[in-house]
């Protein structure tokens, strides 16, 4: 009966094998392909590098007014525009400025990322609903497996550094773009779709004028998610050689710096409330006619 | 160049996965209830054949769920049908290849929804412009075209406005906007004014049956309701099950309705405004100083006529105006209150 309180393991030279087998496997691949993978990305090292490096030279004053524009044109909102100005101000009084533009770069660039791969792959998934049925569930594993896990096939393939961490905040953001786009263009109204039809659209002319324009909204909503995602990876990315205001909270936590991990840590939020709310406004803007009333 | 007519022949449509397989059932003589309890397709037309006139309105009438949707979705082939034919200067629709039937929506067909089915996040103006658009209309002359079907249906100064914005009876005029910019021979409108008031629905009919005295196109008109089918229609077909069980002209249908089902639906109708004079009139001699009617009045006309006159006959004349025949306020009134019976 020892089969009922003990459970029927592999053998445990077998198991040490396996996973032996596995790892094995994994360094060659990462031998055999790692250099020709760091080359496919470098494009995008240096553009991250570029805009850090733009980013962080810029006068500080200037960067305020560049900010609070983008801010306007997002919101339309004087007293969003005066929030994102105070809150600039205090971070930088507060010795914070450089790494909080290094945390912006970094989001920034993985927004881009996200969209620019995000929004094809939800169109794509709307297309069909086999399409949809292979992507979702590998959009479920990429949100709930702890991001550890993942972090560390990338270290074993490009080692520590920033496009590693960039790499590994896409892959803990992007879901929500994708599905949001997906869902987005799924929602549209049928009743304007046939019209479309009717008036000899061709499915790309659909795509455009209809399901597009109509699905904005929720993609948006996809778009501040993946923002918000993006932000609470900064301090994960920063495990891994991304500077910013994450590496300042991981050497709080290292050396038990109070003040230091409470300063950095807000400073993200704060990041992350005027992020939120200007694409919020933004979105809410974008709906204003999109509402289908009658009568 | 004038609009041609479009003929259906032969038509079926079987809703479900195997439809194909039916249709010899159907021809058959299986039933809509047959079909759908033994094999779980749903029988959409059945046998349809009908040829709709150039240049003049077809109405096509029947119950919710006869199958008029499905009718007229099949002249634009937004459904694919199951057998049979539908044609349009000689070509038949359903065998375009899917490029010529991108060009044939975009040059030939306009369609008007009942739920109006406008794009919510453009302007008036745009959303009239939205087939030349699809055609690749360069915007001036798109905008110039749009703007004088915007004046037409009474919207002048809403271009800017967003459908959300507008009553249902001024979108509605939106999409007919829509529809007439394309300026395409066929007018394909689906209850079109079925989810209006009714003093704005016959404000809309008088504004189509004025618009179509000027473009004669060939508009294909879907309704529920007898009175508007009457009002709107040269001819009107009428559905039950998917098929055809009656067509001609509103007085055909009204004077011979050809089972219950019809004669039901005619009952109600106010005959004095759909029947001629024309159908009642005997060829007898002319009467002295008399009243004279012109032939293809309707005899609510004449009725007033007669009594405004306080005469007992009158002589109906042709358009040269000579005499006819005659009619007696006795048969005319006779005419108008004889309910319809089968
Ligand atoms: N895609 C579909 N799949 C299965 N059955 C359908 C489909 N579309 C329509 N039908 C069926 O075909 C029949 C005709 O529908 P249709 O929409 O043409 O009716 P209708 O005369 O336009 O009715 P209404 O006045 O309610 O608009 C109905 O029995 C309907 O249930
Ligand atoms: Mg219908």
């Amino acid at each position: 009966m020892g089969i009922l309180t003990e459970f029927p393991e592999m053998g445990r030279a077998d198991l040490r094998d396996f996973k032996k087998g596995i790892d094995e496997t994994f360094r060659l691949f990462t031998r055999e392909y790692g250099e020709s993978i760091e080359n496919f990305f470098y494009p995008l090292l240096k553009f991250l590098g570029w805009f850090e490096r733009l980013i962080v030279a810029t006068p500080w004053p200037l960067m305020i007014l560049i900010l609070s524009g983008l801010v306007w044109a997002g919101s339309r909102s004087w007293g969003l525009v005066f929030g994102t100005i105070f809150t600039l101000l205090v971070v930088g009084y507060l010795g914070m400025w450089e790494d909080t533009m290094f945390t912006l770069a970094l989001i920034s660039v993985a927004t881009m990322l996200c969209i620019i791969i995000g929004i094809p792959l939800g169109i794509l998934m709307s297309k069909s609903d086999r399409t949809q049925s292979v992507i979702t569930p590998i959009l479920d594993i990429m949100q709930t497996i702890p991001s550890f896990v993942y972090l560390i096939p990338i270290l074993m393939l490009l080692g520590i550094g920033k496009v590693p961490g960039l790499i590994a905040v896409c892959i803990y953001a992007i879901p929500p773009v994708v599905r949001l786009t997906n869902l987005g263009i799924r929602l549209v109204d049928k009743d304007v779709l046939e019209a479309a039809d009717a008036f000899g659209a061709s499915p790309r002319q659909k795509l455009w004028t209809v399901q597009m324009p109509l699905a904005l909204p929720n993609i948006f909503a996809g778009v501040n998610q993946t923002i918000m995602m993006a932000l609470a990876m900064v301090v994960v990315a920063a495990l891994i050689g991304v500077h910013g205001l994450g590496q300042e909270v991981l050497k709080a936590v290292n050396n038990q710096y109070l003040a230091l991990g409470m300063m950095n840590g807000l400073a993200i939020v704060a990041i992350a409330i005027v992020f939120d709310r200007v694409s919020q406004k933004f979105g809410k803007r974008l709906q204003k006619h999109s509402e289908v009333i009658h009568g | 160049m004038a609009s041609q007519g479009i003929e259906v022949r032969n038509l079926y449509k079987i809703f479900g996965p195997r439809g194909k397989d039916y249709v010899e059932a159907v021809r058959g003589g299986m039933s809509k209830t047959e079909l759908n309890e033994k094999h779980g397709h749903v029988l959409g037309l059945n046998d349809i054949n009908i040829s709709m006139p150039a240049g003049q309105i077809q109405v096509v009438m029947g119950l919710s769920g006869s199958g008029k949707s499905t009718l007229i979705r099949h002249i634009n082939r937004l459904i694919e049908p199951t057998s049979g034919e539908v044609l349009y200067e000689d070509t038949d629709v359903c065998k375009m290849s899917d490029s010529e039937l991108l060009e044939f929506r975009r040059n030939k067909t306009a369609m008007v929804f009942q739920k109006f089915a406008l794009l919510p996040h453009r302007t008036v103006l745009k959303n009239t412009t939205y087939g030349l658009e699809l055609q690749g209309v360069a915007e001036a002359e798109a905008t110039e075209r749009a703007k004088r079907w915007i004046d037409r249906v009474g919207l002048d100064g809403f271009e800017d406005h967003y459908p959300n914005q507008l009553s249902g009876g001024m979108q509605q005029r939106v999409g007919l906007a829509r529809a007439l910019t394309n300026d395409a021979d066929i007018l394909l409108m689906d209850e079109a004014f079925s989810a209006l008031d009714p003093l704005i629905r016959t404000d809309m009919q008088a504004v189509l049956l004025d618009i179509q005295q000027e473009l004669q196109k060939t508009v294909v008109f879907i309704t529920h309701d007898l009175d508007e089918a009457l009002r709107l229609g040269d001819r009107i077909a009428i559905l039950r099950d998917g098929a055809v069980i009656q067509q001609g002209t509103g007085q055909e249908i009204v004077l011979n309705p050809a089972d219950e089902y019809i004669s039901d639906f005619v009952k109600e109708v106010n005959r004095g405004r759909v029947i001629k004079v024309d159908t009642i009139m005997k060829p007898e001699k002319v009467i002295a100083d008399a009243v004279t009617i012109p032939s293809g009045s309707m005899l609510e006309e004449a009725a007033k006529k007669l009594t405004n006159a306080s005469a007992m006959s009158a002589n109906v004349v042709d358009s040269s105006n000579a005499v006819i025949g005659t009619i007696t306020i006795h048969d005319t009134i006779e005419a108008m209150v004889t309910p319809a019976t089968h």
